[in-house]
């Protein structure tokens, strides 16, 4: 099916060459980074995680949620989804390659990698974060192209690809949870040690993937024959409201334990995030532009009419993207350093070097999903003439 | 037997990963961690079954108190020094009171002993949260207690640097080498990309000298056996009215400090 990748239009080509331009641009400073060291970023010795870890952190999140559309379809015969499980589980490949991409390029010594697998430390969370994260990659590769190649000779998917669509299902929010317990775990970082870390990480993941399934459906819908189908979307909508009420009810319970308790080191990070401190307020208007969004969204998801209208319906699906982006790519990560152990005030903004490989991994992950899209709609089109 | 090169690839693939596989595996099965082993230990090593510091904060009472210390530890170790906080690398510094022990402060503490600043290093904790968390065993604590640091396994995934509630650890964002003033050859420098923190001297020690802080502070710093009730450590604990950083996180900190008294403003 592969060979469908390498025909297409001149806008296709385009896209390609376009997204290669940029991760050839991230690429070229990636091994700027790689000889001068990680300090070509904005991280420094108090806020020791950045960029490259908030994205990884939200991506899981969006490779999470191709489940969304599985567990529906193969537990609950739920058909409207059987045509567009193979969007979700691809996207499941894009978000976690990019996730080990960002892995990667935040490594001190990448060519070390293989330390984790040769000295295998189970009481680190990171070990485990590795397994999940590999085994879900592993996982939705081999159903999706099983599936879409049974699909592609009009045949039934082989019989034993179903015991793995189950454990796929079952896989899927351990790797949300895990990646949640890098964090949780720690002690001393109060803004992380929160016993909802995963409960809220899931909440997210489960919001923030199916508003952009939302979006790529429609992007389907209006570049190619295939159709994912109008009431697909609306299912999503409804999921993407459930969850995006839950999650920031989860944010409302935080701000409640902090503010209520009033234990200094359980409100601080939120103040600096939201209101600044000491005039450090780097991340104020992000915050403040994440929680916006999230208004807007609600609004826009839980009043039907607008839910139904695709129109506004696309809005509310990236609004939710671009506030938990925000609070998830940038918030929670960043601002768990601050203030440090010492109760200190050192801010964190990337470089432009880290923004650009930050871009790069982003167009090297969105490549890898224009592809694989490309051949499963050219294999759905096959169906439709 | 002949194979086809896609046969080939398929064989070599499968082999490759079968044996990192089983290496992991065996690794994985040997619980009894072999302590990463040094030579045998020459006679004159110093011996303790949990090494531990007392820092004696009445005795430093100028400037130059502190830069001796601090600076014994950065020539010995090749702590390189860039000028900015952003590249920063330290093993031995000094912070303010109410930065070392945040929420112990009041108000009407001491005039003076607010501002003093206090001698901070790696805790060499009991139950190290940064040993827990590295996913490659690169930060691992010996049977007497020093935490180390193996900078040739580190894969520089700074989650050791999160883990820590003390700040205590140190990346090298750039290269360390070119900002080292004086390099002290018997000890090695460090590469881009890995971390970095006190180690109580393990090199000393194994030499039957005493870290190279302690020996600098005349007397202000002291450096024995947690477990031994005659060791000096033990006797300044019977003696004096001690704290430890964030002791309530249950890490176990090995570093005890004296604060004083106003006597000491």
């Amino acid at each position: 099916m592969l060979e469908k990748a390498l025909t297409g239009s001149r806008r296709y080509w385009t896209w390609i060459f376009l997204l290669l331009g940029i991760s050839g641009i991230g690429l070229i400073f990636y091994l700027k980074q790689l000889s001068y060291g990680l300090g070509i970023t904005g991280m420094s010795r108090d806020v020791s995680w950045g960029f490259y870890i908030g994205q990884f952190t939200f991506l899981v999140g969006v490779a999470a949620s191709a489940v969304m559309l599985v567990l529906p379809y193969y537990l609950h015969n739920y058909k409207v989804f059987g045509r567009i499980t193979i969007l979700g589980e691809f996207l499941a490949v894009a978000s976690v390659t990019m996730c080990l991409l960002f892995i990667f390029v935040d490594m001190g010594q990448p060519m070390r990698i293989f330390n984790v697998l040769l000295h295998p430390t189970p009481n680190s969370i990171m070990f485990w974060d590795a397994v999940v994260l590999s085994g879900y990659l592993l996982l939705n590769i081999i159903v999706g192209w099983t599936v879409l190649g049974a699909e592609h000779k009009d045949v039934p998917p082989p019989g034993w690809v179903r015991p793995l669509i189950y454990l796929s299902i079952a896989w899927a929010p351990s790797i949300h949870t895990v990646t949640a317990f890098l964090y949780s775990g720690l002690p001393g970082r109060h803004f992380w040690l929160s016993a909802i870390m995963a409960a809220r990480f899931l909440a997210s993941a489960f919001s923030s993937g199916p508003s952009l399934l939302i979006i790529l459906a429609l992007i389907i819908r209006k570049f190619t024959r295939f159709d994912p189908g109008r009431e697909a979307i609306q299912a999503l909508g409804k999921i993407v409201t459930y969850f995006m009420i839950t999650n920031v009810f989860f944010l409302g319970l935080e701000f409640f334990t902090a503010f209520y308790s009033n234990i200094p080191g359980h409100v601080y990070t939120f103040q600096y995030l939201y209101s600044g401190i000491e005039g450090h307020g780097k991340l104020v208007p992000m915050m403040w532009a994440s929680n916006v969004l999230a208004l807007i969204a609600l609004i826009l998801l839980i009043n039907p009419k607008t839910r139904r209208n695709e129109k506004t319906l696309s809005i509310a699906a990236a609004a939710v993207f671009l506030s938990l982006w925000i609070d998830k790519g940038f918030g929670l990560i960043v601002g768990g350093f601050i203030p440090n152990p010492f109760e200190r005030i050192t801010e964190y903004w990337p470089t432009m070097p880290e923004t650009l490989i930050t871009l790069g991994v982003w167009a090297a992950g969105l490549l890898m999903l224009t592809v694989l899209y490309k051949i499963a709609v050219a294999v759905k089109e096959e169906e439709t003439t | 037997m002949s194979l086809s090169r896609r046969d080939f690839l398929k064989l070599a693939g499968i082999t490759t990963l079968s044996t990192l596989g089983s290496v992991s595996a065996v690794n994985l099965l040997r619980r009894d961690n072999i302590e990463a082993s040094q030579v045998s230990p020459r006679p004159e090593a110093l011996k303790a079954k949990r090494w531990a510091m007392v820092v004696d904060m009445r005795k430093f009472k100028t400037p130059e108190d502190y830069k001796r210390v601090i600076d014994a530890c950065h020539s010995a170790h090749n702590v390189p020094d860039f000028g900015n906080p952003k590249d920063e690398v330290k093993w031995i510094w000094t912070d303010t009171f109410e930065h070392a022990f945040p929420g112990q402060e009041s108000k009407y503490m001491p005039e003076g002993l607010k501002d003093k600043p206090l001698l901070l290093l790696c805790n060499h904790c009991d139950n190290p949260p940064c040993v827990r968390v590295c996913p490659t065993k690169a930060t691992f604590k010996r049977s007497d207690g020093i935490v180390m640091q193996d900078m040739h396994r580190c894969i520089g995934c700074r989650f050791c640097m999160a883990a820590c509630p003390y700040g205590a650890r140190s990346f090298n964002w750039r290269d360390p080498r070119p900002y080292i003033r004086v390099e002290n050859k018997e000890y090695p420098t460090r590469t881009i990309g890995v971390v970095e923190k006190c180690t109580f001297c393990t090199e000393r020690i194994a030499k039957g000298l005493q870290p190279a802080c302690v020996e600098e502070s005349n007397g202000a710093l002291l450096f024995g056996d947690l477990e031994d009730p005659d060791s000096e450590v033990r006797k300044a604990l019977r003696t004096n009215f001690t704290i430890r950083r964030k002791s309530e996180l249950g890490t176990g900190p090995g570093v005890y400090y004296i604060i004083g008294g106003s006597e000491n403003a």
